[in-house]
């Protein structure tokens, strides 16, 4: 079932008296408890793309339905409730706010759902034991090696148990330990049923997803399938758009 | 969920105000001492206004003084010269103000004189009063023991005298003054009875403020002793010779004060009309002073309006700066935090959510400078009164208000960076190094 979908969506921004098109006419599905990477040289739109699927960004024009919704043309309130409530954002500098400890970080997106404090906590708790963290919970972020802190981030994504999780580089500022680390992580997610679409310039790491959308001048270059993870399911929609040169 | 939310983001606020501690603490001190400042000057302003609305309603507010003054000196006194001069209030004039004025309930005429008393073997300066049996109707005394002169006393001129509780205390100290005699220049007086103190009722001039400094503990005497007027007259004659430098002048003066109380506050402007004209009529020289309580009131109540205005005046400009640079340091906490907002936003943060929470940083910072300034300012008047003996008085509305302002500044000036912070675009948020 697809969980995302987004049709005919167009980005652009407008410098001065520029138009200058991040994203054009894309066409794309993700399937729910999918491991999609989306690759393609610097400036192809990858972050566009990511920005407008995690609701941070709203389309030029083209429509995006998120599980049953069309959040295309939403308020910025409404665009704020459901990127709290449908979202988890994984960033490539972990993002994690300096004055709050492990667990307060966790809590941001509970807080601001309206979690009570004592579900929030254990929650957070709950969260951070499963990303190896427990021993950590009154550290503060500076305190935490990289490797650490991505994975508070990580469990901070999961708190409001979205429909997708977004990751932007995720392992982009971290050694190759952490980052196998992080995408052994990462797998498990998938492999619990969660959606993710990660974002990345390694090809190690797109080796792992499902499905690359590799993308190119804002467009969709090909899509290529990588049959290893979840050979029981059958793709359903496996129309590549037209590639223009 | 309300509370939760708002204890979570003043404990936030906490965190990110003292990572920045200095900063908070430099920014909030326009706001402390603009705070403390008002705090301390009202409280200084309220104990002088009251301390002198005090001593003002001690000369009754229904009461018109006639007091005598020395007239500015007409003929040059040379050397050498012995000279008499009669000037001031008379008899005559009590009597007609008596007979005058409509609506007049008493006429209280008064000597008074400051005097060595004696008892047994203890001296003091004291004053001297010679009055009439109704003077209790026109100033603040009250009978503690025994009684105030008579109408027997002032007829028979009798040797009888009322002390005032000072006396008592520090003539007497432990015996008991009731039949006892004290002996002023050469007289015995029997003490018939004892009255409260009311401290100083002698104006020395118009103004409210002399009358403060007039207090019976600056002039080193120790209270008041009554006698009747007709025996005071009796024994002190009615001459006072003065030697000022090498000059001899000798004085005669019948009365220093008539005090003519009417029925009420609305009579007071007639009064003051007719006493001046009856007074214009009899005396060639300008040998008296007319005081009217109530005028004085009045005036010491527009005094304080004007005194409040200014210091409000300077409330607010102070309050002004204060939320100015509250508002600046906002601005660049703001811009500081631009990351974490767009974290903020991205995990579902609403615009008014980081409007709350930068506006309750705001309010956080300019309530803790109040309460500082209030703490400071109830300090300071606290030394004050501890060191220079001078009244202050505290009112918790102020306390109140300087709080609530406080909080108002921080609302005012916390509104423009938090609606600044809301309304930056989350992607480039989070761009922002
Ligand atoms: N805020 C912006 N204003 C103007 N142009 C932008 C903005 N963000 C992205 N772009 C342009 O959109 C295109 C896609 O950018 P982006 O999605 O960041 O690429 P990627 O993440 O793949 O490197 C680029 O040409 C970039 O210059
Ligand atoms: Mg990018």
């Amino acid at each position: 079932m697809a969980i995302v979908s987004i049709e005919k969506l167009c980005k652009e921004y407008q410098l001065g008296t520029f138009t200058v098109p991040a994203l054009r006419d894309m066409d794309l599905t993700f399937e729910e408890g999918e491991y999609a990477a989306i690759m393609g040289p610097s400036g192809s739109g990858k972050s566009t793309l990511l920005n407008v699927l995690g609701c941070l960004d709203r389309p030029t024009s083209g429509r995006y339905f998120l599980g049953d919704r069309d959040v295309s043309n939403l308020s910025d309130d409404e665009l704020s409730y459901i990127r709290g409530q449908r979202i988890g954002f994984i960033f490539q500098s972990y993002n994690l706010i300096p004055q709050l400890n492990i667990i307060e970080n966790i809590e941001v997106p509970m807080f601001y759902q309206g979690w009570p404090e004592g579900k929030s906590e254990q929650k957070a708790r709950q969260l951070a034991d499963m990303v190896g963290l427990s021993d950590r919970l009154k550290h503060r972020p500076f305190e935490l090696s990289g490797g650490q802190q991505q994975r508070v981030a990580i469990a901070r994504a999961l708190a409001n148990d979205p429909l997708i999780i977004l990751a932007d580089e995720p392992t982009g500022n971290l050694d190759t330990e952490s980052g196998k680390d992080i995408l052994k992580l990462l797998n498990s997610l998938c492999e619990q049923g969660k959606t993710l679409i990660v974002v990345t310039h390694d090809a190690g790491v797109g080796q792992r997803a499902e499905r690359i959308i590799h993308l190119l001048d804002g467009r969709i270059e090909r899509i290529e399938k990588n049959g290893r993870h979840r050979p029981e399911k059958v793709e359903t929609h496996a129309q590549i758009p037209p590639v223009e040169t | 969920m309300f509370w939760f939310r708002l204890k979570r983001t003043v404990k936030l606020g906490g965190k990110s105000l003292w990572m920045h501690r200095l900063r908070s603490t430099l920014t909030t001190l326009g706001i402390v001492f603009g705070v403390c400042s008002v705090i301390a000057m009202l409280a200084i302003g309220q104990g002088a206004s009251q301390e002198a609305q005090a001593a003002i309603a001690k000369l009754g507010s229904t009461n018109v003084i006639v007091k005598t003054v020395k007239p500015p000196a007409t003929q040059t006194i040379t050397a050498e010269t012995e000279s008499l001069s009669q000037y001031g209030l008379t008899y005559d004039d009590a009597e007609s103000f008596r007979e005058t004025i409509p609506n007049v309930q008493v006429v209280v005429p008064l000597f008074r004189m400051t005097e060595q008393a004696w008892y047994r073997m203890r001296k003091a300066q004291m004053d001297i009063v010679g009055t009439v049996p109704w003077y209790p109707e026109v100033a603040p005394v009250h009978l503690l023991r025994g009684r105030f002169l008579t109408a027997q006393d002032m007829e028979y001129r009798r040797n009888v005298c009322v002390v005032d509780e000072q006396v008592a205390d520090q003539l007497f100290i432990v015996d008991d003054p009731l039949g006892r005699d004290i002996k002023v220049k050469g007289a015995y007086y029997q003490v018939v009875g004892v009255v409260t103190s009311i401290g100083a009722t002698s104006l020395g001039s118009e103004d409210a403020a002399n009358m403060i400094a007039s207090d019976t503990h600056a002039s080193g005497l120790i209270g008041n002793v009554y006698i009747c007027l007709t025996t005071f007259k009796n024994i002190f004659g009615e001459t006072q010779v003065q030697y000022p430098g090498t000059t001899r002048t000798t004085e005669r003066v019948e009365l220093q004060e008539v005090t003519v109380k009417v029925g009420s506050i609305d009579q007071i402007p007639i009064t003051q009309q007719i006493l001046e004209s009856i007074l214009d009529r009899t005396h060639t020289k300008k040998d008296y002073q007319v005081v009217v309580p109530f005028e004085l009131l009045r005036q010491a109540r527009k005094s304080k309006r004007i005194y409040t205005i200014v210091l409000s005046s300077i409330a607010a400009i102070s309050l002004l700066v204060g939320g100015i640079g509250i508002m600046n340091i906002m601005l660049a906490s703001v811009s500081e935090r631009t990351r974490e907002i767009g974290i903020r936003r991205a995990m579902g943060a609403k615009r008014r959510d980081i409007i709350f929470q930068f506006l309750s940083e705001t309010v956080m910072l300019t309530l803790s400078g109040g309460l500082l300034g209030i703490i400071i300012g109830i300090l300071i008047p606290y030394f004050v009164t501890h060191y220079s003996n001078m009244p202050t008085v505290v009112t918790p509305l102020s306390l109140i208000l300087a709080f609530g302002i406080s909080g108002a500044v921080g609302i005012i000036f916390g509104l423009y960076p938090a609606y600044r912070a809301a309304h930056m675009d989350p992607i480039e948020s989070l761009r922002h190094e």
